[in-house]
C-alpha cells in the first residue's frame, strides 16, 4: 500500500456513498443493539427493497452518536437529519420522507447543548463510519496519516509532535503519553511490545467500549504509529470479553487491515513489520492495572507486581512494552495528522485536548460526549447532561472506585488533572455519574467499596482485608449499628490502606469514602448518632428498648 | 561489572552492590525490616507489605524486598507511621484467618505470632471474619489448614521455583483466594506432588505441617533453601 493506492481506494469508496441521493445511517453501537436497531436496519432495507429505490438510497451501520438514552438513533445523510427512537414500524414514513419534509415526531434537535457544546477529536467521525468497513473509513482519510509518517517522518520526529502535543494517558493517571513513547523507545532491546488496554471495567464507564466498536480502524492506526515510532513489531489489544462486540469487530478490522497490508511484513513497502492480535480479559476488574495485565497476557494468573521496573523497561516477557489506553491511542491519528502544536492549543495549561465521559446517573441527557479540558462540571452538568425536572443536584462521581465524589460547591472547577485531584477526585478513565438529593452518601461509599472487596485480586494484605473491613464498617454505618469508634477506625483503615496497598486498585479504594467524609461527614453522624439516614435510603435496625 | 552505592538508612550509612535489594543491605548491617512473605531463595513479590519503607524524594511506600538500592539513597525503615501500618497488617491477617495459638501445632514456632509480638500487637481491634475455610488431610505425611494460612504463597514459589513441580497454586480472588493442590484436586490424589515437603517447611505458620505433630511440636527448617541455591550458583 502507498498513498496513491490509499488514495484510490478512498476515492471509490466516496463515489460509491455519494453514488445515493439519500444514506440512512443506523446506529450498531451496543446501546441501541440492545433497543433492536438491528431490526430498524432490516425493515428500512426491506422498505428500500419493496419500493425499488435501494439505487438512489443506501442504508448502511454506524457508530454511536452519544446521545445513547434517545436510542435507536437513525441519521440521514446529507440532510443531516437525526431521529430519535426509531421503531421498526417508523420504517415507512422514514422512506416516505426521504424527498420531502423530515419526520416531524423522530426528528432529534442537534444544535441543544448536549451537542453543541461538544468537541469532537476522538470521536471526530462522530459515528459516521460504518465500523465493519475498511473502506468507509479510508473514505473519510483513514491510514492515510500513517501512510504519510512512514513516508516522511522518522520516529524520533512522531515522538516529537506527541511530546509537543501534550498529550496524556487517558486511563487516569495522565502520565505524558510523549514521555513514555520516548522511554520506551530508548530502552536497550531487539524486541518491544505495544499493548492496548482496553479492560474498561469502571461501574458506569462505557467510552473506550464505544471507540473499539465505532472506530476500529483508528484505533489499529494509532497502534500502528506508535508502534513505527517506538520500534515495536508485536503488539496486542486487550480486550475484556465481556464486549462481544468490540471483540469481533477488531478482529474483522484486524484481518481487514492484514489483507490491505497495513499489518504484517513490510508494511506499505517499508521494513516496518508490525503484528497485532487480541487477548481477552477473563473478567477481573485488576488486569486494568498494567502489570496484571501483563500477567494475563503471559497467560499468568493477573495479579499486580511491584513497580518499578515499569513495563517501559521491562514488561511483556521482559521485554520493554508501551501500555497506552483506548482512548489515549484513538487520540494519536488526529494529533499526528493536525501536529502537535494544533492538539496543545486545546484544553488547559497542563491538561491538553479532550476527554470523554460517559454521563450517566440523574441527568436528562445519558450518554457518550467528548468536551474540551477546562470546561467546568457546572457546564457538564447543568447544561450538557441537565438535570431532570424536580431532582436536585448533590454531587458527581468520576474515576470509577478510585475516584471521589465532588460536591456542589466544587462545581465550578474545571475539568483537568491536577484539579479533579485537588478536589480529593480523580480524572479517571472518564466515568461521570451525576447524584442526586434522593441518595445517600454512605450507601455510595458502599457501593464503590463493595465493588473494590470483590475485585481484590487478593495478592496484597492490605487491599484483601482491608477492603472488605472498609465495607463490614460501611455495610454496620448504613444499618445504624456502629458507633463512633467505627468511624475512627475506618478512617484509620482507609490511611493503611491507601499508602500500603501494592497497587492502583487498593490505593485508590478508600477514596470514595475519603472524599464522602470530607463533603458529606454530617450525613456519617445522622447515621451513627441520630440512627436516621437523612436521604431515606438506608433501613435503619432500631434497637429494642431505646 | 557490578557498582556498588552507598546509601544511608535509619541515618546509618551503608553500602551494597547495585544489584542488592534494601531488605538485603539493611540485613548486612544489622537493621532487620519486618517480613512474612520474602523468604530468601525464592524469588521476591512485595506482596505482604511488611516491609515497605520511606524513601526520601519518594511519595509512595516501597517494598523493602523488591526495591534495589541507588547512590546516595535516604531510607527511613521504622517511622511510627511505618510500625502502625504493620501492627495493622498483622491485625489483618488474626481478623482474616482462625489464628488460635494455643492448640496450633507451630505454636511457638510461627512467624506470623513472632512477628506480632516483635511489633507489639498485643490486641486485635479490628472486627473478626470467622471464615469457613477448609481442612485438606488427604495427603499420607502432610495436611493443610487453610484457617491458618496467610496466603504468602511461599509454598507456591517453593514448589514451582525449587522443587519444578508447581503442584500448589491459588484459586478464586480477594477475600476468597484460597490455596489449591493441582487442579483443586484433595492433596492426597495430586499426581504432580513429590512428597518433597519443601511447602511444609517454608510455610511461616501451621497451616502446612507434617501429621503426627501435637500442639506446639511442629518446628521448620528451610536452611536447604540456602544450600540449594549455592549449589545451583556453583553449577552457573
Amino acid at each position: 500500500m502507498n498513498t496513491d493506492e490509499l488514495h484510490e481506494l478512498a476515492t471509490a469508496a466516496k463515489e460509491a456513498q455519494t453514488a445515493f441521493d439519500h444514506r440512512i445511517i443506523v446506529c450498531s453501537g451496543t446501546g441501541c443493539q440492545s433497543l433492536q436497531s438491528e431490526q430498524v436496519y432490516e425493515s428500512i432495507e426491506g422498505e428500500l427493497k419493496s419500493r425499488g429505490i435501494g439505487h438512489r438510497c443506501s442504508v448502511v451501520h454506524g457508530g454511536c452518536r452519544g446521545l445513547c438514552e434517545a436510542g435507536p438513533l437513525v441519521s440521514v445523510e446529507p440532510d443531516h437529519l437525526l431521529y430519535q427512537g426509531v421503531k421498526t414500524d417508523d420504517a415507512p414514513e422514514l422512506v416516505d420522507s426521504l424527498d420531502a419534509a423530515p419526520v416531524e415526531r423522530l426528528t432529534l434537535d442537534v444544535s441543544i447543548p448536549f451537542f453543541s457544546r461538544q468537541k469532537k477529536i476522538v470521536l471526530e467521525h462522530n459515528g459516521m463510519i460504518d465500523p465493519e468497513s475498511i473502506e468507509s473509513y479510508m473514505a473519510t482519510g483513514g491510514y492515510s496519516t500513517l501512510v504519510r509518517i512512514l513516508a516522511e517522518l522518522t520516529p524520533a520526529q512522531v515522538i516529537e509532535q506527541l511530546t509537543k502535543s501534550g498529550l496524556r494517558g487517558r486511563g487516569g493517571a495522565g502520565y505524558s503519553t510523549g514521555l513514555k513513547w520516548n522511554t520506551v523507545a530508548k530502552a536497550v532491546a531487539n524486541h518491544r511490545y505495544v499493548v492496548c488496554n482496553g479492560d474498561e471495567g469502571d461501574p458506569g464507564a462505557f467510552m473506550d467500549r464505544s471507540v473499539m466498536e465505532d472506530v476500529p480502524h483508528q484505533l489499529i492506526e494509532g497502534m500502528l504509529i506508535a508502534a513505527y515510532a517506538v520500534g515495536a513489531d508485536a503488539g496486542y489489544l486487550y480486550v475484556r470479553a465481556e464486549y462481544p462486540l468490540a471483540v469481533k469487530r477488531l478482529r474483522r478490522a484486524i484481518r481487514q487491515a492484514e489483507k490491505h497490508g497495513l499489518l504484517g511484513h513490510d508494511i506499505c513497502g517499508t521494513r516496518f513489520s508490525f503484528k497485532l492480535d487480541i487477548r481477552l480479559g477473563a473478567g477481573a476488574f485488576v488486569c486494568g492495572e498494567e502489570t496484571a495485565l501483563i500477567a494475563s497476557i503471559e497467560g499468568r494468573r493477573g495479579t499486580p507486581r511491584p513497580r518499578p521496573p515499569y513495563p517501559a523497561a521491562h514488561g511483556i516477557w521482559g521485554y520493554p512494552t508501551l501500555i497506552n489506553n483506548v482512548e489515549t491511542f484513538a487520540n494519536i491519528v488526529p494529533v499526528l495528522r493536525e501536529g502537535g502544536e494544533w492538539f496543545s492549543t486545546i484544553g488547559t495549561e497542563r491538561s491538553k485536548g479532550t476527554k470523554v465521559f460517559a454521563l450517566t446517573g440523574s441527568v436528562s441527557h445519558t450518554g457518550l460526549i467528548e468536551v474540551p479540558m477546562g470546561i467546568t462540571l457546572r457546564e457538564i452538568v447543568y447544561e450538557i447532561g441537565g438535570l431532570p425536572p424536580g431532582k436536585r443536584f448533590k454531587a458527581v462521581q468520576t474515576g470509577g472506585p478510585s475516584g471521589g465524589c465532588i460536591p456542589a460547591e466544587h462545581l465550578d472547577i474545571p475539568v483537568d488533572y491536577e484539579s479533579l485531584a485537588q478536589v480529593g477526585s480523580f480524572m479517571g478513565s472518564g466515568g461521570m455519574i451525576v447524584i442526586d438529593e434522593s441518595a445517600c452518601m454512605v450507601d455510595v461509599a458502599k457501593f464503590f467499596m463493595e465493588f473494590c472487596m470483590s475485585e481484590s485480586c487478593g495478592k496484597c494484605i492490605p487491599c484483601r482485608v482491608g477492603t472488605a473491613e472498609m465495607y463490614h464498617l460501611l455495610d454496620k454505618i448504613t444499618l445504624g449499628e456502629a458507633t463512633l469508634d467505627d468511624l475512627a477506625m475506618l478512617e484509620d483503615l482507609a490511611d493503611v490502606v491507601k499508602h500500603s496497598s501494592l497497587c492502583g486498585l487498593g490505593q485508590g479504594s478508600p477514596n470514595p469514602v475519603v472524599s464522602t467524609l470530607r463533603y458529606f461527614r454530617s450525613e456519617y453522624l445522622a447515621h451513627i448518632v441520630d440512627k436516621t439516614c437523612p436521604a431515606g435510603v438506608c433501613t435503619i435496625h432500631q434497637e429494642v428498648g431505646v | 561489572m557490578t557498582r556498588v552505592f552507598t546509601l544511608t538508612i535509619d541515618d546509618r550509612e551503608a553500602t551494597g552492590r547495585e544489584d542488592e535489594t534494601i531488605l538485603q543491605v539493611a540485613r548486612d548491617h544489622g537493621i532487620t525490616i519486618p517480613r512474612l512473605c520474602q523468604l530468601d531463595g525464592l524469588s521476591n513479590i512485595g506482596a505482604c507489605r511488611l516491609c515497605v519503607v520511606e524513601v526520601r524524594g519518594v511519595p509512595k511506600l516501597l517494598p523493602a524486598c523488591t526495591t534495589f538500592i541507588n547512590e546516595g539513597m535516604e531510607v527511613y525503615t521504622n517511622s511510627e507511621r511505618l510500625q502502625k501500618y504493620r501492627r495493622t497488617i498483622i491485625e489483618m491477617l488474626f481478623a482474616e484467618g482462625n489464628h488460635i495459638c494455643s492448640v496450633c501445632v507451630a505454636n511457638g514456632h510461627c512467624e506470623l505470632q513472632s512477628m506480632a509480638i516483635q511489633l507489639g500487637v498485643d490486641h486485635i481491634s479490628l472486627p473478626y471474619f470467622y471464615p469457613k475455610r477448609t481442612v485438606d488431610a488427604s495427603h499420607e505425611r502432610y495436611a493443610l489448614d487453610r484457617n491458618r494460612c496467610i496466603l504468602c504463597t511461599r509454598c507456591v514459589r517453593v514448589c514451582a521455583e525449587i522443587e519444578g513441580a508447581h503442584t500448589w497454586d491459588l484459586m478464586a480472588r480477594g477475600s476468597q483466594t484460597t490455596v489449591i493442590t493441582d487442579l483443586h484436586q484433595p492433596w492426597g490424589t495430586s499426581e504432580s506432588c513429590t512428597s518433597c515437603g519443601k511447602c511444609v517447611q517454608v510455610c511461616p505458620t501451621g497451616a502446612l505441617f507434617e501429621k503426627g505433630n501435637a500442639v506446639g511440636e511442629m518446628t521448620k527448617h528451610n536452611s536447604f533453601l540456602k544450600t540449594l541455591a549455592e549449589m545451583r550458583e556453583n553449577d552457573k
